[in-house]
């Protein structure tokens, strides 16, 4: 049997690990989103300014 | 999930995706969500809109969490009532254990990164709602006392004051009251319901007041919490997060509902059975618009106030 041959219960799962798949793409995204955020935006020591919430300077 | 299933050829039995999401209680997540986001924007304190999303996107999560694990816990339940038949453990498309791991792994998912993404006042209250839910309400309170909703109404309660907690870090008057107004609601919201659907519970063995105290003494309980939430929800208004949008919304909705309250409580079962229970599903009806258009109303304040005009 070659090995690329797809297994009827590849099809059959389709959805269900397309699915899976874009929850983890999310999950990566917000970490990466938060870490951003957190150390850049929010930072006062970053950024200059006390915790402002939507302060968006960053200083250099 | 086991080989077993791998090998199964009844394809009708496998999960989606859909299925999982299923799991979570999507409908009862809006409002979930829904509150939340005003109890998040309302708030004096701004957040950025990123941790905003985030925090959201947690207490939504959370709240879906604890209706897996209800699920798993109610599958027996479930069962039997017709309306739950069609869900993913009583249809046979997921098993138990994945509902109760999906659960378990989502609350403490939700609850940390909420934490770590807001803060961890807010992350409590996230963690205290699934518990309350799934251990006091699902496990406790749910087949032991026809009290049942009223006080498991608590979780249904308690995103708009997360969300609130999300931006200020803690609660106060304004959270408290948020809280009232939906805890409040919920008793004539289900009671209604169970009014024209008696026999599903009746069938399932959960002690519904229709159930244990009949359907004459639910009307009455129905008028009283309907009398009680009045108060609550003008009472808000009169808060810093109260506006004259709110306060209109608020006099006149709270008006209908007493009026639909005392409708229900005069009539009885024959005239009730005569026209299909018409008057409690226009109250039904009318209760899952209630809570909507008294938040929506909060917004609609808070967005007046931005733009400095309206507001107290």
């Amino acid at each position: 049997m070659a090995i690329a041959k797809e297994h009827e219960l590849h099809h059959r799962r389709f959805g269900r690990n397309l699915g899976l798949g874009l929850v983890l793409v999310t999950m990566v995204a917000i970490i990466f989103g938060l870490t951003f955020v957190k150390v850049t935006v929010l930072d006062p020591a970053l950024n200059g300014t006390a915790h402002s919430g939507h302060s968006q300077q960053v200083s250099p | 999930m086991s080989d077993m299933s791998v090998m199964d050829n009844d394809h009708h039995k496998e999960a989606s995706f859909g299925d999982y999401v299923a799991l979570l209680k999507p409908r009862v997540m809006s409002l979930v969500v829904f509150t939340a986001i005003v109890g998040l924007v309302v708030a004096p304190v701004a957040v950025h809109p990123f941790i905003a999303v985030v925090s959201i996107l947690c207490i939504a999560i959370g709240g879906g969490a604890s209706g897996a694990l209800n699920m798993w816990y109610d599958a027996d339940i479930d069962r039997v009532m017709k309306r739950t038949q069609s869900r993913p453990i009583p249809a046979g498309r997921v098993t138990e254990g994945e509902a109760l791991g999906l659960g378990v792994a989502l609350s403490g998912f939700s609850v940390v990164f909420l934490g770590l993404a807001a803060n961890w006042v807010a992350a409590g209250l996230l963690a205290f709602t699934i518990f309350f839910y799934a251990v006091v309400y699902t496990m406790w309170l749910k087949r032991w006392t026809p009290q049942n909703i009223v006080i498991g109404g608590a979780a249904g309660a308690f995103p708009a004051m997360i969300g609130w907690a999300v931006a200020t870090g803690g609660i106060s008057i304004e959270s408290v009251l948020m809280f009232a107004l939906v805890f409040m609601w919920t008793p004539p919201h289900f009671w209604a319901l169970a009014l024209f659907m008696n026999s599903d519970y009746e069938r399932a063995g959960v002690p519904m007041l229709t159930v244990t105290h009949g359907r004459r003494v639910t009307r009455g309980h129905i008028l009283a919490y309907t009398l009680l939430l009045a108060p609550v929800a003008v009472g808000l208004g009169f808060t810093s997060v109260g506006g004259p949008v709110y306060m209109v919304v608020a006099l006149a909705s709270n008006a209908w509902f007493i009026l639909g309250a005392l409708r229900i409580w005069r009539r009885d079962e024959t005239v009730a059975a005569g026209d299909k229970y018409a008057v409690e599903k226009a109250f039904f009806r009318f209760s899952l618009v209630y809570v909507f258009i008294h938040f929506a109303a909060l917004l609609g304040d808070a967005t007046l106030r931005a733009l400095n005009f309206g507001g107290w």
